[in-house]
């Protein structure tokens, strides 16, 4: 029964993840059964949203074209607020998160201890999770560059593996930036005094579908990622009054 | 001899600058530019018909950011005109992409609603003939 208190939303992101999305409805659905599951089907050209909608467990969303994970993960921040959730949980479609660790993440969150909760892949040394030298490398210098834009701690910026409070996800269902947005947002949401948290989660090779960032779109992806970093720390602060009234009720 | 070459120039200098403001303001006249992304581009119009009638002008502004050739001082303004312009383009673009973002997620927010109503729609039918079928039955 309490979990009943909080209505819970998880967002899954899909685009071309034919390979996986069923799989993980249906075991989203047996572990978490009070959770609403949203599939925001990004103009898959796979069936992914057909699948997704044949479980019966999950709402779909269809975009109309492709948008991109910015907008896609949007679309769901903007459902949640429209129907008045309480937590949103962002989770790959591609087989990469864990559906266990689900909890971790959300348990700051139920405890007030944290606005947003990131899942990472860095927070404990040693984790075994491989990653390439060169990705390595770029996530030094985001966490090094957002240490430096807003004095906070965040090893795994990249990670899409995330739960927000009806707050967080109310502020980013106008705020969400688009292309690459995960790294902006940990200065978008640190600029504007949300608290973030990070718990250590395990992720898994993904299963179906393929990393954005390929080699040949790696500097594209660096400069234009701290270049968006570097201004979503000199704008103003967005947040305003009208936002602290969902603060604490 | 000399004399001519210039006053050539200047004769095609007015005609094109001229043929250029008026060109944009058909544009507009024919609504196929939008007054308020007109004004750059007007405004750079006049700026060169100025110029191309008073010649002395450019031999102030090239004396002024000292470059030797007055004719460079053409291209700088002309540069700057493009330069401007394009910027102009660069903004309107990522309003309308931002936009057209939004109007994509509402679209496919407001689908979905539509999506649930008819379900809900159908199973209050369902019932409907459902209880009908019984009443039927009954009598």
């Amino acid at each position: 029964m309490s979990e009943k208190k909080h209505k819970g939303l998880i967002i899954i992101p899909v685009y071309n993840e034919s390979a996986s999305i069923m799989r993980l409805i249906y075991e989203l659905a047996e572990i978490y059964p009070h959770w609403d599951i949203l599939v925001v089907n990004d103009a898959s050209s796979d069936g992914s949203g057909e699948l997704a909608e044949s479980t019966g467990k999950a709402i779909v969303i269809d975009l109309p074209y492709n948008l991109g994970i910015g907008g896609c993960v949007q679309t769901g921040f903007r459902y949640a607020r429209n129907h008045k959730y309480d937590i949103a949980l962002q989770f790959d479609g591609d087989g990469q998160h864990r559906v266990e660790e689900i909890r971790k993440l959300i348990k700051p969150i139920r405890d007030d201890e944290a606005d947003v909760v990131i899942g990472s892949r860095f927070n404990v040394r040693h984790n075994g999770y491989k990653t390439q030298t060169l990705r390595r490398i770029g996530i030094k210098i985001f966490e090094w560059l957002s240490f430096v834009l807003i004095r906070q701690k965040i090893t795994d910026h990249t990670s899409g593996f995330r739960a927000y409070n009806r707050k967080a996800f109310t502020f980013l269902a106008d705020h969400y930036p688009t292309d690459f947005p995960e790294p902006e947002v940990v200065i978008l949401l640190g600029r504007n005094g949300f608290r973030m948290k990070e718990v250590f989660t395990q992720m898994l090779r993904r299963q179906g579908g393929v990393s954005s960032i390929t080699l040949a779109r790696g500097p594209y992806y660096m400069i234009k990622v701290m270049l968006s970093m570097i201004m979503a720390s000199v704008r103003t602060r967005i947040i305003n009054e009208e936002l602290d009234g969902y603060e604490r009720d | 001899m000399k004399e001519i070459d210039t006053s050539n120039v200047q004769l095609i200098a007015i005609a094109t600058s001229l043929f250029f403001f008026l060109l944009i303001l058909y544009l507009i006249k024919k609504k196929r530019i939008k007054e308020e992304y007109s004004l750059l581009w007007i405004f750079f119009a006049v700026v060169f018909i100025i110029f191309s009638f008073w010649r002395r002008g450019l031999d102030y502004i090239a004396e002024f950011i000292g470059v030797a050739y007055p004719p460079a001082a053409l291209f700088i303004i002309l540069l700057m005109a493009v330069f401007l312009i394009l910027i102009e383009f660069s903004i309107i673009i990522s309003r309308l992409s931002d936009k057209n973002k939004v109007l994509a997620q509402e679209i496919a927010l407001l689908r979905l609603e539509i999506k649930k109503l008819r379900k809900k729609k159908k199973v209050k039918k369902q019932e409907e003939s459902v209880a009908g079928d019984q009443d039927n039955k009954e009598s």
